[in-house]
């Protein structure tokens, strides 16, 4: 079992996966969501994940789409806080690294050094914070580094060749690249922006390029990891929970996990 | 006498506040916008353009009214800014003209925006019909009912309005909407952000466009007082704009300057929008400013008669002025606004909006030493809230202190 309480947790775990050959499936849900508990965290990564992504949930999520939007809020009607996600992630001892999504405002309410270090007390890898652009990160990577957390930073399809190399610079775990120019939320289809930010970035760091915002099928993430190291899953796994089924998200899960091979 | 603001810095800041907190897809065109507004400021043919369509369009200058019976009243002297006779009917027309003019330069071919009380949407909607842009709205869906009419006037000058239903269905949730158009559009639409809030170059771009309310007022009360200065310098402040506007050209001459929010029903979190009276320092839209939130930094509801005003953040600039010492915040209940309205209407003839008759309500409470100057921003016209104004009454007995006619 890796150790997923260092911030090398996350990077190492998908470094070592591209090396074998393999690709990432890391999963995505919110913490609070009722449906969300110990139990489903085991069954994705029983499915198969790579690591898993925990959203922190916060009032005003920008960078979310309708479905992400839901479930925070009803994440929040019942009660969840930062505390309780953590909780929720120490309980459930997974043995893959997990990762954090929230936005800023909850990191500074608790305090950047208290947040990156609660979070690495439950045993969290990484965090994504995805209205913190890398020209705003210093502090927030400094913080999250002596706390042993990998701060993962996002590169967009519009993101200069000056832009991605700070990117890649400053980024730990994995880049997460938007594949598509919009929120969080299902796409009919792959955008080919999301090989132009992997095709970008590759030379630039040998950091994992994993593509999210926008991979809603199986068949998606399957063309997503002919040219990236792996995928981020969120909508498609969060939109059964909405509907009270959680089984499903199991099952689904299992799909994009045989789909990313 | 155009005092030049030394602020934001290269990063967009204004001292510890503003910034640019946005999703990385964002960050480019900030990035142009940013270099627009270096640009402009500057361009004396972009400057003579906007000049003439502030003339032409707009209705500018804007008058300053004396005030006289209320002033009896009260025994202060004030002075009005009339930003209410500015085409649409309040100050947000210069910010739109600006912006879409801006826009149109960087090429782009399709124009966003959110609006609260709808006279922001109004102006953007006015300024694209002027140009032959295509405009989406995003309102609130509580809004789009408390401002109809608005909605209405939007519609017939051709925008295409989007009720919000996110959120608190208020404004907060009509700017996280457009900027996630933004996101996923920016390549060829700009998003008219309405206040002096938002991310870098926002805050300092909607304050340029918003400054010749104050530059028009300095000089039309110096020659219509015969005294260079007046005591104090008063706004409604609800993202701050129309204040801003007002203030940076009386920051650091002497003259005290205050910014009135909305304290709605009372002090609890949730029962008003007094965000520098009753906030603390936070991330949001973009920015770092002052929030009303909740421990966890949750972004609270707020309340407030005036949808204009309903809005848990506060532009950066106003949180830097205040903790400089450089501007005091004052606030006043929906029943002080209401009180300020129906004076207004009274003594002067004026149906103001209720955004701006929280400063009369203010003034009403007796706040200054008698003889006061005060030069006060009318930010906009009541016209969209007569509605309101009027099941208000219908529900309560008329207030007691309402002035004497
Ligand atoms: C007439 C009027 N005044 C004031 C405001 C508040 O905005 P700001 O604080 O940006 O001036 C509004 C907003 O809609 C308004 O319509």
């Amino acid at each position: 079992m890796p150790d997923t309480r260092l911030g090398e947790g996350l990077g190492a775990r998908l470094r070592g996966l591209r090396d074998a050959g393999r690709k990432a499936f890391v999963p995505y849900v919110t913490a609070g969501l009722p449906g969300v508990d110990e139990a489903l965290l085991r069954g994705l990564a029983g499915a198969g994940a790579d690591a898993v992504e925990v959203g922190i949930p916060f009032s005003d999520p920008v960078m979310d789409g309708p479905v992400i939007q839901e479930a925070s809020k009803r994440a929040l009607e019942a009660g969840t806080t930062p505390a309780a996600a953590f909780d929720l992630i120490r309980r459930a001892a997974l043995d893959v690294p997990v990762a954090v999504m929230t936005y800023l405002n909850p990191v500074l309410a608790m305090g950047m050094e208290a947040f990156a270090g609660a979070a690495s007390a439950a045993g969290v890898a990484g965090a994504i914070l995805p209205d913190l652009p890398v020209d705003e990160a210093a502090g927030w990577m400094a913080c999250a580094k002596a706390a042993g957390l990998a701060p993962v930073l996002l590169a967009a399809p519009n993101s200069t060749p000056e832009r991605l190399t700070a990117i890649a610079a400053a980024g730990g775990g994995f880049v997460y690249c938007v594949a598509t120019f919009g929120v969080t939320g299902a796409r009919e289809e792959l955008a080919a922006s999301a090989r132009r930010v992997v095709a970008a970035l590759r030379p630039l760091t040998e950091t994992p390029l994993l593509v999210g915002v926008g991979i809603s099928t199986p068949e998606q993430a399957r063309a997503a990891c002919g040219f990236a190291d792996g995928v981020v899953v969120g909508t498609a796994l969060v939109e059964p929970l909405l509907r009270g089924a959680p089984a499903e998200v199991i099952d689904r899960a299992r799909r994009f996990r045989e789909a990313t091979g | 006498m155009s005092n030049a603001p030394a602020l934001p810095d290269s990063s967009g800041r204004f001292g510890e506040f503003g910034g640019r907190f946005v999703p990385e897809v964002l960050v480019p065109a900030l990035d142009e916008l940013d270099a627009a507004w270096r640009s402009f400021r500057v361009d004396p043919a972009f400057q003579a353009e906007l000049r003439t369509l502030l003339r032409d369009f707009v209705g500018r200058p804007t008058p300053l009214t004396f005030a006289s019976r209320l002033s009896a009243d009260l025994g202060y002297r004030i002075w009005l800014k009339r930003e209410d006779l500015a085409h649409t009917g309040a100050h947000k027309v210069n910010n739109t003209v600006g912006q879409v003019l801006l826009a149109r330069r960087l090429g782009k071919r399709r124009i966003i925006a959110e609006t609260g009380a709808g006279q922001h949407g109004v102006a953007t909607a006015a300024a694209c019909a002027l140009f032959g842009l295509p405009c989406v709205v995003y309102m609130g869906e509580e809004d789009t009912h408390r401002q109809a009419v608005n909605v209405h006037r939007m519609r017939l000058m051709g925008a295409d309005v989007v009720p919000v239903t996110g959120g608190s269905r208020t404004l907060k949730d009509a700017i996280n909407e457009a900027l996630r158009d933004w996101a996923a559009s920016v390549r060829e639409t700009h998003y008219v952000v309405g206040s002096v809030v938002g991310p870098h170059p926002f805050p300092a771009l909607v304050r340029d466009f918003q400054r010749v309310i104050g530059d028009e007022a300095r000089a039309q009360f110096a020659g219509s007082s015969g005294i260079p200065l007046p005591d104090v310098v008063a706004a409604c402040v609800g993202g701050g704009s129309n204040a801003i506007g007002m203030f940076t050209a009386f920051v650091g001459t002497g003259a005290r300057l205050v910014g009135v929010e909305a304290k709605g029903r009372g002090d609890g979190l949730g029962e008003h929008c007094a965000t520098l009276t009753y906030g603390r320092p936070g991330v949001l839209h973009g920015a770092r400013s002052y929030l009303l939130q909740d421990a966890e930094g949750q972004i609270a509801s707020t309340h407030s008669i005036s949808a204009g005003l309903d809005y848990p953040g506060v532009g950066p600039e106003h949180a830097w002025l205040k903790d400089e010492g450089l501007a005091g915040y004052e606030s006043a209940t929906d029943a002080q606004a209401i009180e300020g309205f129906l004076a207004l209407s009274r003594t002067e003839g004026i149906l103001p909006a209720l955004e701006p008759a929280h400063v009369i309500g203010w003034l009403m409470t007796r706040p200054l030493p008698a003889g006061t100057t005060v030069l006060m921003n009318l930010s906009g016209r009541g016209d969209k809230d007569l509605e309101t104004v009027r099941s208000w009454l219908a529900e309560r007995v008329t207030p007691s202190r309402s002035p004497a006619v």
